[in-house]
């Protein structure tokens, strides 16, 4: 299974705790383009299984493969941020980063024919609107680093004091 | 227009054409969404008194106001066709993400006419509508045909509606699934099955555009977080099976056919038990902050692996209603029943009948012969294996199935008429419609309630159960009350099945679930959306004007008084053990609280709607047509 190694933030979810609800999508899409549309969502919920659902964005790769595709040199990665940038004069809707993403996690947008990805809502100060809109908390903003060590804590918790949620 | 395209889609099958018609504001204003816009849809396009099994009998969907929106649990859709099993209006409502994407599409509404010659699929993809052969996927359950849709066309995101094996064959309390959600009860997968239509795929890309996103944002954000804390802690940690112990301790339990209220084994099918032993996953609609969904899974004996949500009204009829104490029975029962498109609530009531016919000596071994068993079986309460292949020879119609897939009230006539017997007094149902997980005989109000739902006996549409449990009436008593009381709980949640909303989120506007605590609340959400400037006053009308247009198609369709009745067990056997003891709803009681209702109403003695009502309402497009 791929995986980001990333020391950048980016939104990840947890399957345990997600219901599926696309409250995310939409919340996305508005926050994005002023109307209710899970297709111009920049996370997108998946129901793999009849009870395994999540929803996934950019991962904020190290080395991101999307922006090595590109062959118009149209993106490229904040180093502060991580966030995938898109010239958008550059791009020209080919979909190679869309092939070369591991996570699925760019999309066209219908209407301007360019790519588009999380930004991490960036400019807001609430910051991602999906981890303040997720019923379920299952979304939050985080790193590898962060989310491996919540697994230890959680492994520890369960094991010493025999506690399963 | 706001919140709504303006636009309902015409599909005739017949002819392999489709056609768009547009509706005024007006006309939303009146009939908003859900069942209640289904409904006129139907009154509009039916041919009268026709066969609903024959292609003049519509398929009538209604997507909800809220679908596509963020407001909670808003995600619905309602569907509207006349009834194989009662003759008169089916309406039902189903969640998951159907509704959404009918919304994207821009399409309020959708009207399947005519009936095909060959299997067929419907594809709207967004303005575009396309017939598909549907052959390749006759057989396939639920599941896997919305599956075989979204893999064939490529989309992911493309959401079916469906029917499964027992729509195919007709079976009469046949559902039409989604996301697996059920549009169950009154058999609208049979009405498809007739028309050969195995599904309605629709991928929807358009925004969906409200008047004021800002406020509507507000509101429900602040109703999706108070959605997290008490008032609804049932649904999301135990999920509806939590009634099981309340039932049982108030003796309302139906147990071996209604025989009893009370099960011996109740600790070992309850909501507690199962979540226990069971749990694997919490599931949620579209845009639902609540998530009730309780899927559970069987891990030993002959079902192991079996999984299914668990609802009280499905496990009721599958599991005490049959004398069965192992939960991962019901589990294995409901999962077939959702797969093969099959309400489980009818299943389990019909079954229930089967089981009793056969312990009374009337039906016999022989009369249980299939592939599986063939010198037959011996179906008792209690006896899981035997309900598991009854199940499956309705679905397949094989055999005895045959007579049972017709449902409790044509099944008991037939077997009655072949046999000289009376195994019609203890068939459950109203109007054809087979009975809820309620005991009626210790809920006097809501017996009334049952009595005059447009549908048949139903708990979602008459909340009249609610003033005699919460104890604000006599539960074993009547009064002069109970007319009024029966009027207002059934708008209330018309008023829900209309827009619709969910009736889990009721508590979560102002903490109090009543007119006063939701009604603001809903106004503020409908004008947020519409741009419009409903009052309170005007979100009474909603559930009025709901219920109106389902009582006009039925009395067009010929209803008359005595359609208003309840089964004969609960009228003329005491119920035997528990706290219900003793207690029938008698035909006096009966008939004295349906003068009441009809007086509530401001209907005529004989429960037809006056002329000058309909004016009130404004309503009066609907007289002549029910001779007014």
């Amino acid at each position: 299974m791929p995986t980001s190694t990333s020391k950048y933030m980016y939104v990840t979810n947890d399957p345990q705790k997600c219901v599926g609800c696309q409250y995310c999508e939409y919340i996305c899409s508005y926050t994005k383009t002023g109307a209710f549309n899970t297709y111009r969502s920049r996370i997108r919920t998946v129901r793999a299984e009849e009870i395994v659902v999540t929803s996934i964005g950019c991962r904020t790769c190290e080395n991101p493969r999307c922006v090595a595709a590109c062959p118009r040199e149209a993106l490229w990665q904040d180093e502060k941020t991580g966030v995938i940038r898109v010239d958008a004069d550059r791009c020209d809707g080919c979909a190679w980063c869309i092939e070369a993403c591991d996570f699925g996690a760019i999309s066209i947008n219908p209407a301007t024919k360019r790519v588009e990805m999380c930004d991490l809502c960036e400019t807001l100060e609430e910051g991602p609107q999906c981890v303040k809109w997720c019923p379920k908390e299952a979304l939050t903003l985080t790193t590898p680093d962060q989310r491996a060590q919540r697994a230890r804590q959680k492994l520890a918790t369960e094991e010493v004091i025999g506690l399963k949620e | 227009m706001n919140g709504y395209s303006g636009r309902i889609l015409h599909i005739d099958l017949t002819n392999r054409k489709s056609w768009v018609e547009s509706k005024p504001e007006e006309w939303y204003k009146i009939y908003i969404g859900g069942t209640s816009l289904a409904a006129r849809l139907c009154w509009e396009n039916i041919e009268v008194g026709c066969d609903p099994l024959s292609p003049g009998n519509p398929i009538c969907i209604g997507a909800g106001l809220f679908a596509g929106t963020p407001v909670p649990v808003g995600g619905k859709y309602g569907i509207a066709s006349k009834s194989p099993l009662t003759g008169f209006l089916g309406d039902s409502l189903s969640g998951g993400w159907f509704a959404v994407a009918l919304k994207r599409a821009r399409w309020d509404g959708i009207v399947v006419h005519g009936a095909s010659p060959e299997w067929v699929y419907v594809i709207v993809n967004d303005d575009k509508v396309e017939f598909r052969p549907a052959g390749h996927l006759l057989g396939k359950g639920t599941f896997d045909t919305e599956e075989a849709i979204r893999e064939e066309n490529g989309d992911d995101q493309l959401r079916s509606a469906t029917i499964g094996p027992a729509g195919e064959k007709q079976v009469l309390f046949a559902n039409v699934t989604n996301d697996g959600r059920q549009a169950g009860r009154t058999g609208h997968g049979a009405v498809w099955g007739s028309k050969k239509l195995k599904a309605l795929a629709v991928r929807g890309t358009n925004d969906v555009r409200v008047a004021d996103p800002a406020t509507l944002l507000k509101l429900s954000y602040d109703i999706s977080k108070t959605a997290q804390g008490k008032y609804t802690e049932k649904y999301r940690v135990l999920g509806t099976s939590s009634n099981v112990l309340n039932m049982n301790r108030m003796g309302l339990l139906p147990t071996r056919n209604y025989q009893e209220g009370t099960f011996e084994h109740a600790e070992l099918i309850s909501g507690e038990y199962l979540w226990e032993h069971y749990r694997v996953k919490t599931l949620a609609c579209a845009q639902c902050p609540i998530a009730c969904e309780q899927m559970r899974r069987a891990k030993d004996g002959p079902y192991a692996g079996a999984m299914s949500g668990i609802e009280y009204e499905s496990l009721f009829g599958v599991s005490s209603n049959l004398g069965l104490k192992d939960v991962q029975v019901s589990i294995k029962l409901i999962e077939l029943c959702d797969q093969s498109g099959m309400d489980t609530m009818s299943t389990g009531v019909t079954l229930g009948w089967a089981m009793e016919t056969f312990e009374r000596g009337i039906l016999k071994k022989e009369d249980f012969k299939c592939k599986k068993y063939p010198e037959g079986f011996e179906p008792n309460f209690g006896n899981g294996e035997a309900a598991v292949t009854m199940a499956e020879m309705m679905r397949d119609r094989e055999g005895i199935g045959n007579v049972l897939a017709n449902g409790v009230r044509k099944a008991s006539a037939q077997i009655d008429a072949e046999r000289g017997t009376e195994s019609w007094k203890w068939a459950m149902h109203v109007k054809g419609l087979e009975a809820v997980g309620y005991d009626m005989r210790g809920l006097k109000t809501f017996a009334l309630g049952a009595a005059v739902v447009t549908r048949g006996v139903c708990h979602n549409r008459s909340a009249a159960y609610d003033v005699d449990i919460q104890g604000e009436v006599d539960r074993f008593g009547v009064d002069e009350k109970r007319g009024k009381l029966a009027r207002e709980t059934e708008e209330y949640a018309a008023v829900y099945d209309t827009l619709p909303l969910c009736k889990f989120i009721r508590r979560c506007f102002t903490g109090k679930a009543d007119r006063a605590g939701a009604w603001p609340a809903i106004a503020q959400l409908i004008n947020a959306t519409t741009g419009w400037n409903f009052r309170y006053e005007d979100i009474d009308l909603i559930g009025e004007r709901a219920h109106t247009i389902k009582k006009a198609f039925n009395i067009r369709e010929g209803w008359t008084r005595k359609d208003d009745h309840l089964p004969w067990r609960v009228q003329h056997e005491p119920m035997k053990t528990g706290p219900s003891a003793g207690h029938v709803v008698s035909e006096e009681e009966l008939e004295y609280m349906k003068d009441l209702y009809y007086e509530a109403k401001g209907w005529t003695k004989e429960g037809l709607i006056p002329k000058e009502k309909l004016i009130a309402l404004g309503m009066d497009d609907l007289a002549e047509a029910i001779g007014v």
